[in-house]
């Protein structure tokens, strides 16, 4: 089983990512802990609900959420996907969930995810990570601390430092 | 100017830890290449032909003459003893050694300096007017909205990976100064209807490969809610600027597809949402950095002194420096003076670590320890009393920053070049050069008057030649240097990019052509016509027959440069 960096631990990751076939209404969805990709969630969203308990949802950097809005609470996961670490799309879209759409569940990065970009995704709204291959889990828990605070406000801390600034 | 207090020394500490911990993964391989180059690019850190550069920050173009002191130790002990001031407020660097510069950011640091974001694709360093607070022209004082700004992005968690790099440039003075109209944002400060700061918004403008004049995308925005509608323009550009090509992945290819109407109808969209939120600056917050920035203690003073009107008469090359180097203040008896980086045989914006710590001396002799780096890669004492100039220029003489050359032909802007860069496609200090010694005579650089010359020695643009009067473009043809000339560029509120003159010329020929250019000026200007008028009113046609007469033109030409070398 993969692991997670989760509330600032690791931890091991249940959920799998269901990767989307030609033909999203014929294909098969086995008894897991899944990851939809966003079509055959918007496809087939009822028989989705009635079957899982549990119900995760993949999204790709280019996902326009507003057809999403209405379904946010079926979401127990929602992935973000990072094909590239220099993909910086995922940052918007993760405060849009967060304050925006003010989605509650675990917002998790996945894909080309660092050690560097820990920092700035903790603050976007994102509190788990699947790690790429090869990512030195321990290590990179140290990436949370980088900075001891923060000029502008985020999801972690609406409030931006001059707000909050003592002399 | 403004100090740093506990949070600032806190963040760029751990900037400098952090990026100390970066350096020792990478060399211990658990960072590969790939995964190192963005984070030292957003360290200012590049591996370049020679060795690695690295680029420090000058916020908004001040310095003190503590920094510039320290800018010489780091030139003395980690370079090899200069430094390269670029066209947007920041300091270069071109022999450290990359496991140096943890060291060198730290005892930067110390100084309140950094090299945060002075590359990648991320909010770059906050350019403005380098006569910000003095010039006599000025509406509002930008530097502390240029100081809230750099706060705001510097570690901008949700900008830190953009499509492509991202300029903001600030401006407060009726005549713009801070090239607004070409940055990816650009801000002019003026007073609305009721006397509150506001800024004009425009979007979309750049030089670099498809030179763009940015567009007007809010009229009038109040200043307090500068933050959260950046936050909009950025978050549309961040969703939907091209990722696909970096040639294409700046902000004005995104607000040319979409055009400015329907941009701007998404960047209100998105600011309807955050208006009004936790960003919208407070007066406090305004009161706070402004105060950083409160006038030197002038001295009450004629605004014309005897001494000095005698010293003009009775010294004709004190006049012409006078003429060339000293600017107006907004104080009487005070002005603002340039120490040229342009000497002869100099590297246009290149100073050596003795001359740092020279112009600090200066600096705290005559300017109340300030100084600034202007964008034509000069720097400036902004607070120097008039019955002093004379005094300043005879040390400045002595310093060789005191070429008075200020606005003219020989004032060239140049950006490193194939000498140094890796992205250059050509050099350009031996252009520089070349032209530099083409025309050395005093007398008659002061008769051609106002003229821009800018370099670049590639289509990046660093040296700003869209812009220039004239503008030199280092081209690669067949793995040889060659050289377009652009005439007609300018700044300023009428900023446009110049037009090509014909087919580009190799190495050798540009001092050449840029002779017979300035010959077709002089042989068609009226009195009193600069050499923008003049373009202006002749059009391109005389030049471009001027400099083509007897020459083969394009396929003709490359093969008679090939048959001789």
């Amino acid at each position: 089983m993969s692991i997670l960096i989760k509330h600032q631990s690791i931890v091991p990751d249940t959920w799998q990512r269901l990767e989307a076939d030609e033909d999203p209404n014929r294909q098969p969805l086995p008894e897991a802990d899944l990851l939809f990709p966003q079509a055959i969630w918007q496809a087939r969203k009822n028989e989705i609900i009635s079957r899982y308990k549990r119900i995760g949802l993949w999204l790709e950097p280019d996902a326009d959420l507003a057809p999403l809005a209405a379904d946010l609470d079926y979401f127990q996961v929602i992935a973000i996907h990072f094909p590239k670490f220099v993909d910086g799309r995922g940052y918007s879209l993760a405060r849009l969930l967060r304050e925006r759409y003010h989605f509650a569940g675990e917002l998790r990065a996945v894909g080309d995810v660092l050690h560097d970009q820990l920092f700035f995704m903790r603050r976007v709204g994102f509190d788990a990570w699947a790690l790429k291959a090869g990512q030195d889990a321990e290590r990179a828990l140290h990436a949370f601390t980088t900075f001891p605070t923060s000029y502008q406000g985020a999801v972690d801390d609406p409030t931006p430092l001059f707000r909050r600034r003592n002399p | 100017m403004y100090r740093y207090d506990n949070y600032d020394f806190a963040l760029v500490r751990a900037r400098v830890a952090q990026f100390r911990d970066q350096v020792a993964r990478w060399q211990s391989g658990l960072l590969s290449d790939d995964e190192f180059r963005p984070l030292r690019l957003q360290n200012g850190l590049y591996v370049q032909r020679h060795a690695p550069m690295l680029r420090i920050a000058v916020p908004y173009a001040m310095l003190s003459s503590a920094q510039l002191r320290a800018l010489a130790h780091v030139a003395r002990t980690w370079d090899r003893g200069y430094g390269h001031f670029t066209t947007r407020h920041n300091i270069q660097f071109n022999w450290p050694r990359i496991e140096d510069c943890p060291d060198i950011l730290e005892y930067l640091a110390q100084v309140e300096m950094h090299a945060i974001q002075t590359s990648g694709n991320c909010i770059r360093n906050i350019t403005t007017d380098p006569f910000a607070g003095v010039a006599p022209d000025e509406i509002i004082d930008p530097r502390p909205l240029a100081e809230i700004l750099r706060q705001w992005s510097t570690f901008h968690p949700e900008f830190a990976f953009l499509p492509r790099k991202f300029k903001i440039a600030i401006s407060g003075t009726r005549e713009d100064r801070a090239l607004t109209w070409f940055h990816d944002v650009g801000l002019q400060l003026n007073l609305d209807a009721t006397g509150e700061p506001c800024f004009r918004v425009i979007v979309g403008g750049g030089l670099g490969r498809t030179p763009i004049r940015g567009e007007v995308v809010r009229e009038s925005l109040p200043w307090q809610h500068i933050l959260t509608y950046l936050e909009a323009i950025l978050r549309v550009y961040n969703l939907h600027g091209r990722r696909d090509n970096a040639y294409k992945a700046r902000i004005k290819i995104l607000v040319q597809a979409l055009g400015i109407e329907e941009f701007a109808r998404q960047v209100e969209a998105e600011w309807a949402h955050l208006k009004d939120g936790p960003a919208t600056l407070t007066q406090a917050e305004y009161d706070r950095v402004q105060a950083h920035f409160s006038s030197p203690a002038y001295r009450q003073l004629p605004a014309e002194q005897a001494d000095f009107v005698a010293r003009k008469a009775a010294d004709p090359a004190f006049a012409r420096w006078v003429a060339r180097c000293v600017h107006g203040h907004k104080m009487p008896g005070y002005a603002a003076v340039t120490l040229s980086l342009k000497a002869p045989g100099q590297a246009p914006g290149d100073i050596s670590a003795a001359q740092m710590e020279a112009v600090a001396d200066l600096a705290d002799a005559f300017s109340f320890g300030e100084a600034r780096s202007s964008h034509e890669q000069n720097l400036i004492l902004a607070d120097v009393e008039q019955g002093r100039l004379y005094e300043l220029w005879q040390a400045a003489k002595r310093l060789g920053l005191a070429t008075p050359s200020v606005g003219l032909l020989t004032d060239m802007i140049c950006c490193p070049g194939g000498d140094f860069c890796d992205l250059a496609n050509a050099k350009s200090i031996p252009i520089a050069n070349a032209i530099q010694a083409r025309f050395q005579d005093l007398d008659y650089l002061f008769d051609l008057g106002e003229l821009e010359l800018n370099i670049s020695g590639c289509m990046n643009a660093c040296g700003h030649h869209h812009v220039g009067h004239i503008g030199i473009l280092g081209v690669d043809k067949n793995d040889a240097e060659f050289y377009q000339i652009t005439l007609g560029g300018r700044q300023g509120n009428q900023a446009r990019t110049g037009k090509v003159i014909g087919p580009a010329f190799a190495a050798a020929e540009v001092a050449d052509a840029v002779e017979q250019i300035i010959g077709v000026y002089v042989a068609h200007r009226h009195p009193d016509e600069t050499f923008l008028d003049t373009f202006d009113r002749i059009g391109i046609e005389p030049f471009k027959n001027k400099v083509y007469e007897h020459r083969a033109h394009g396929r003709a030409k490359t093969a008679a440069t090939e048959q001789s070398a």
